[in-house]
């Protein structure tokens, strides 16, 4: 996994963006916080499909 | 019994027709024209271009599910529309050539009674020099994806043991679809991170949007640690992640073998060298023409000048200051003919969604507004609902309404195939069309606007590509499963 040190450049195009670290990199692919994610999504996002259904 | 013609038989075509003749059922007729033989599920050609799904598993034949639901099928692409009918007779045609069924390059008039286009975009290669050259490759069919892959398995395999340049995103200053090479451009780096050539690959993005994350609706906001923060961030901050740096505000102007000139909003220009290209062409209408009885051209009064058709869209809007987001379509029903509607790609829209930009030379460069996917769908249906109660009810029934501007969008953007280590983007924006008079400012709600990354994404995803395919070949409970 790369360090944000290895990513950014200072004063490149980069410089100025959110960079994740490693924590948060993790946590998207860390299965028990991503099935949680998952059902929230899905909550999330059924009610927008329902919106849209008028 | 009335006769529907539905031409196109893609995300929006295929759900007006099977929805119309599920309504209808037997008394009505439902015919569908359309060019291919197969219904692709367009978002996962993305995996297709990767290698990590077959063309076999992002498509399926339409003949025998269409005869499963009773609708006529021919394999042929729409020519002309007739809508005052012609010498013969007054009723209504189109004319059709076949590209398949043993019929190859015959012609025939169907009548119709009620009309549906949802004939899709063209691939407009031809409005970039050089892009329909074999220099660059593109996802946009399932059989441009098997290529892109066989093209970027050479590069691959080049970068074992040398260096090499890949350029992914937009052909020209007026193309859509950025959310598909934002798809592509992390799935080549994710695979590139697999097969251990990611230090010797150099991956840049190009794009005609104004800022990162503009994906051609002007972008979204969304609540994050306290903040309402723009796409812009989101999307700036993944590209940083993986090391992909960018050119925005660019209007690929030629594309020769391994070098991509363009042209950028303050009007200098450069050139971008690469081994591997993956450029998406701008899109225009399919170029239906219309006559009138007495064989006159009556395009212009159907169709917009990009080749999409007139809905009942507000097109006289003018400059970006006086838009609306009542300027949108709401009932998809063409001004001039009321038994004829547009869906999906096929409607005019009626201005941008992004704000309007051109380079300091004139070259507008601006991404131009997507109705692909859900609301694709939503359209599609909403079409096929009008239709039908036009059909059972009489001319006066009430027409269904599907605004852009009060419907949200889910949009899930693959940033790398892996069940226990992909991630996408997870994203819903509501409306997609932005209300600046209801959400002043940031032209969207707050509340049900939101995006993240991560394995969930991918889940999701995964999941869509199988719900979308069953609910397309029409299996148990299909009406369930919303667009």
């Amino acid at each position: 996994m790369q360090r944000i040190e290895e990513t950014v450049k200072p004063y490149d195009q980069n410089f100025t963006t959110m960079v994740p670290t490693g924590f948060v990199k993790f946590m998207r692919t860390c299965l028990i916080w991503q099935f949680i994610r998952f059902i929230a999504i899905n909550i999330k996002m059924i009610i927008v499909v329902r919106k849209s259904h008028g | 019994m009335a006769r529907l013609v539905v031409m196109g038989g893609g995300v929006s075509g295929h759900t007006a027709a099977t929805f119309a003749k599920d309504w209808l059922g037997d008394e009505h007729e439902v015919v569908v024209v359309t060019p291919n033989s197969q219904w692709n599920w367009i978002p996962s050609n993305i995996w297709v271009g990767v290698g990590q799904m077959s063309k076999e598993e992002v498509v399926f034949p339409l003949a025998p599910v269409y005869e499963k639901a009773g609708i006529d099928f021919r394999q042929a692409k729409a020519v002309s529309i007739h809508p005052n009918g012609g010498e013969k007779s007054d009723k209504e045609y189109i004319t059709i050539e076949y590209t398949g069924q043993g019929k190859e390059g015959q012609t025939e008039e169907i009548t119709y009674d009620y009309l549906i286009n949802a004939t899709g975009p063209k691939l407009n290669f031809g409005a970039t020099p050089g892009l329909d050259e074999g220099h660059t490759v593109s996802v946009c069919t399932a059989d441009h994806a098997v290529h892109a892959n066989l093209e970027l398995k050479k590069v691959f395999e080049k970068a074992k043991t040398e260096k090499q340049k890949i350029l992914v995103g937009t052909g020209h200053g007026m193309c859509t679809c950025q959310g598909a090479a934002f798809e592509y451009i992390f799935n080549i780096e994710h695979e590139a991170n697999k097969a251990g050539v990611r230090d010797n690959l150099e991956i840049k993005w190009i794009s005609n949007e104004s800022f990162l994350g503009d994906f051609g609706i002007g972008g979204l906001h969304m609540k994050r640690g306290g903040y309402a923060a723009s796409s812009r961030l989101f999307a700036e901050s993944l590209y940083s992640e993986r090391g992909i740096p960018w050119i925005i505000g660019a209007h690929v102007s030629k594309v020769e073998a391994g070098k991509a000139h363009y042209e950028l909003l303050d009007g200098s220009t450069g050139e971008e060298e690469f081994d591997f290209a993956m450029l998406i062409p701008p899109f225009a209408g399919v170029g239906l023409k219309a006559y009138d009885k007495d064989g006159s051209d009556i395009t212009d009064t159907i169709f917009a000048p990009n080749g999409f058709m007139k809905v009942d869209a507000k097109y006289d809007a003018g400059a970006y200051e006086n838009w609306k987001a009542s300027d949108w379509p709401r009932t998809y029903q063409n001004p001039t003919y009321s038994n004829m509607f547009a869906c999906g790609i096929a409607f005019a829209p009626p201005h941008l969604i992004s704000k309007p930009m051109s380079s300091v030379n004139g070259t507008p460069i601006n991404p131009t507004p997507p109705r692909t996917g859900m609301p694709s769908g939503i359209i599609g249906k909403n079409v096929a609902h009008s239709v039908t109660d036009l059909i059972k009810k009489g001319p006066d029934a009430h027409l269904h309404e599907a605004s852009m501007a009060e419907m949200g969008a889910a949009c899930v953007a693959s940033a790398g195939k892996g069940l226990t280590d992909g991630t996408a983007a997870a994203l819903t924006v509501y409306p997609v069309v932005p209300d600046f008079e209801k959400y002043p400012g940031l032209g969207r709600d707050l509340d049900y606007t939101f995006g993240e990354i991560g394995l969930a994404g991918h889940w999701i995803k995964h999941i869509l590509h199988h719900l979308f395919i069953y609910k397309a070949k029409l299996k148990p409970g299909w009406t369930l499963i919303p667009e």
